[in-house]
């Protein structure tokens, strides 16, 4: 019983991680019937920015050396979780301005300044490490010249380009955008492992019967609590959010009465890409994994799965979908057979969907021929 | 107009990349390989998810090559080394290695460290009859892909069963083992822990898997904690063994940790928490190099390595150095680069003075060397214990 209680807690807190991710898979399936496979980058991203500003941007204190310094910390970390959002915020409406958009409205010229600058990070990374200013610059000044170069290019597929809502091309473009994510992530900070250093003091409470629980996982339980709370009240509650559930009902009934739908979907990805974003530096800072730039690809598979088995479309769904995977992944893992554990995760998926088709809370829509 | 300056836009820039990727070629004299230079090719994880082996690695062989030829080069000719980096992907080893022998037609091969590497580049090797020496593989099967397959370290048939007698000599009659499923290395190691820790008396109370790459191990780790062991074997490498050793603390799981040589790393303690952290006065086996020894050999070692790298070298940097070391050394006895006979000339090596201790090739072209049990104090390794071969009846 008691160690049915332990798995349940880490399974919980588990599960919580791959809930926050999830919802963003499923926010920007219901709004655009996309897969956005590039979503387990942006959480690794997120990891990566938590990583920096643990150990160089902010002046975290030591604390084994000055166990004082906790308050600060706490409060810098709270400035870490803040920035870490923005950054994957800002880091999503990137990937659905410059990927997703030009399929669905054509390309512009602008475009190729974008495009120009993804081509220039392998010339820039021969220059030195990215961390010097003088290399973000060569970067910056490359890529814009690089843009130029592409100009007549982008103006030319332009001008050809045929719109056409194919959800397949955009689902390839999504892998292509992951991959870009990932290996532009180890061209420009390499694939050592990193590790995110205690920031905040840890501690372990154990509860009657046995059953441990650390500040860590209540750390991470709360926050995702919380941040699903708020994005709740946003769905409901705001005009953006009603804005997001019109389009999700019906995107063409939407524009005709007047909500500027792209806006509406950058905004869907920027609050996707802040719930990835915190999934990302909570990981990092607080379950002390390594983080390299391939390891999103992981939790970003389970997330996706969790998405769809609560149901593509529903965020209570996607929340339930991740605490039933984490719950299943560590009942699994504690057990025997720890070797099959993403196997035995699987199979429950599998059956579960032959059961309810369209997930656990997502609504049966029958197409209309 | 417009067209016109976007066209010379484009070409300036094509030109600019054009320098670029031109300026990062390497020349290459074109490959006379009886006369002129001796290529010694190396591949080695420069970068990656165990990049520290494979860097402080080539440093040692660098170090002997450039001995090597300060001291006048071999039979006249000095040695050219060449290194590829494999990214710590075994899929990559085989391809840079095939590259090295085809292209830059290396007379032999140094490297690698991880086993699940050297097996995969092992059977280029074979097929195309250049010597590979692998400085720090420990897996058992290494040298099975064939007789052009040699190594300067000891197995893990030998390593692990240090772990299990040191283990019950410890003290500990009961242990649970955490492996990577994935893992060549840390499976077999497992294995033969179990097999040296039970034929003592011990016993084996609970064993669990985790995959490279896994973010949570808590359930795993309270299931082994459960059992209520004294001691816990984690054979894996340092990338993982940290975050491992954190969460193992945080389950409430507070025995001693041991390891074998893939936890020597200098981002083993940080990965851990930082000195005194998750890590602190567990055990792992490694190879017979610790700054700590008062040899000779390691001490003059230690100056020149210091010397040339203003850091300390760890025992990879030492194996690195002393494969490079026998390689150079056969290649003067072979008094030829013929493939055949270099190969017989490190194959018969005796009594070679490593700064790992005396090299002995036995017949299945492994060394017979002793071994250190390390203990982690602060940010250091300090030698606890070191074991012969016949003093665990070996």
């Amino acid at each position: 019983m008691q160690s049915f209680l332990q798995q349940a807690v880490f399974g919980i807190q588990l599960g919580s991680l791959y809930a926050l991710i999830a919802i963003g898979y499923t926010l920007v399936y219901g709004v655009l019937r996309l897969i956005n496979f590039a979503h387990g980058d942006v959480f690794m991203v997120g990891a990566f920015v938590c990583y920096y500003a643990c150990t160089r941007w902010l002046p975290f204190r030591d604390l084994s050396a000055d166990p004082a310094g906790a308050t600060t910390n706490i409060a810098l970390a709270v400035v870490v979780l803040i920035i870490t959002m923005a950054v994957c915020a800002l880091l999503g409406v990137l990937i659905e301005r410059f990927a997703y958009r030009p399929l669905r409205n054509g390309l512009r010229i602008a475009d190729a300044h974008f495009w120009g600058l993804v081509a220039a990070l392998p010339v820039a990374v021969r220059l030195g490490p990215f961390s010097h200013p003088g290399v973000l610059l060569a970067w910056l000044v490359i890529g814009v010249a690089f843009g130029y170069a592409l100009r007549p290019v982008v103006a030319w597929i332009a001008r050809r380009s045929v719109r056409a809502t194919s959800r397949l091309n955009a689902l390839i473009t999504a892998i292509g955008v992951s991959f870009v994510l990932e290996y532009g992530g180890l061209l420009v900070v390499g694939a050592d492992p990193n590790f995110v250093p205690t920031i905040v003091p840890e501690r372990v409470y154990v509860l009657p019967g046995g059953v441990r629980v650390g500040t860590p996982q209540l750390a991470i339980l709360a926050i995702s609590l919380v941040l699903m709370l708020v994005l709740r009240y946003i769905v409901t509650y705001t005009r953006r959010g009603k804005a997001m559930r019109a389009i999700a009902h019906d995107i063409e009934a939407a524009k005709l009465m007047g909500i500027d739908t792209d806006r509406v979907i950058s905004f869907t990805f920027a609050l996707g890409g802040a719930l990835a974003g915190a999934g990302g530096a909570l990981v990092a800072a607080l379950t002390h994994v390594k983080i390299t730039p391939l390891f999103g690809l992981l939790p970003g598979i389970k997330a996706f799965v969790a998405a769809v088995l609560g149901g593509p479309g529903s965020i209570p769904g996607a929340v339930l979908g991740g605490l039933l995977m984490g719950l299943a992944e560590a009942f699994v893992a504690g057990s025997k057979a720890s070797a099959f554990r993403d196997a035995i995760a699987f199979c429950i998926l599998i059956v579960l969907l032959l059961v309810r088709p369209s997930g656990l809370l997502g609504r049966h829509v029958a197409e209309k021929v | 107009m417009v067209r016109v300056r976007n066209a010379v836009v484009a070409l300036g820039v094509i030109a600019v990349f054009a320098a670029f990727a031109g300026g990062c070629k390497k020349d290459q004299p074109a490959g006379a390989n009886d006369t002129g230079d001796i290529v010694i090719g190396e591949y080695a994880s420069l970068t990656g998810t165990t990049a520290t082996f494979g860097n402080s690695t080539h440093r040692g062989v660098q170090m002997a090559i450039d001995d090597a030829n300060a001291a006048g080069g071999v039979n006249g000719r000095k040695l050219r080394l060449v290194v590829e980096d494999d990214q710590s992907k075994p899929d990559i080893a085989r391809t840079v290695v095939t590259k090295l022998i085809t292209q830059d037609k290396a007379v032999a091969i140094l490297g690698e460290v991880a086993s699940t590497r050297s097996m995969a580049a092992a059977p280029v090797c074979q097929q195309y009859k250049v010597p590979m020496i692998s400085p720090a593989s420990t897996n058992p099967a290494v040298t099975d892909a064939g007789d052009y397959i040699l190594r300067v370290c000891f197995t893990d048939d030998f390593q692990a069963a240090v772990v299990g007698y040191f283990a019950y000599e410890q003290g500990y009659r009961k242990a649970a083992i955490f492996k990577d499923i994935k893992n060549d290395y840390s499976v077999a190691f497992a294995a033969n822990f179990a097999k040296e820790f039970t034929k003592r008396g011990g016993t084996i109370v609970g064993e669990q898997v985790f995959q490279e790459g896994d973010t949570d191990f808590k359930a795993q780790l309270t299931s082994l904690s459960a059992a209520k062991p004294d001691a816990v074997l984690i054979p894996g490498y340092y990338s993982e063994v940290g975050t491992i050793a954190r969460q193992a603390r945080e389950v409430g799981l507070k025995v001693p940790l041991l390891g074998g040589d893939g936890w020597d790393s200098p981002k083993l303690v940080p990965g851990a928490g930082g000195p005194g952290g998750a890590l602190e006065g567990c055990f792992f086996s490694n190879h017979y190099f610790s700054k700590d020894l008062k040899e000779e050999a390691t001490q003059q070692f230690l100056a020149a390595f210091k010397k040339k790298y203003d850091t300390d070298p760890d025992a990879l940097a030492a194996l690195g150095y002393d494969a490079g070391k026998l390689l150079v050394d056969a290649l003067k006895r072979a008094g030829s680069t013929d493939s055949a006979k270099l190969r017989d000339a490190i194959a018969a090596t005796k009594d070679f003075p490593g700064v790992t201790g005396k090299i002995t090739l036995d017949e299945k072209r492994n060394a017979r060397k002793a071994a250190l049990i390390l203990q982690v104090k602060g940010d250091r390794f300090g030698v606890f214990k070191s074991y012969r071969p016949e003093e665990i009846g070996q």
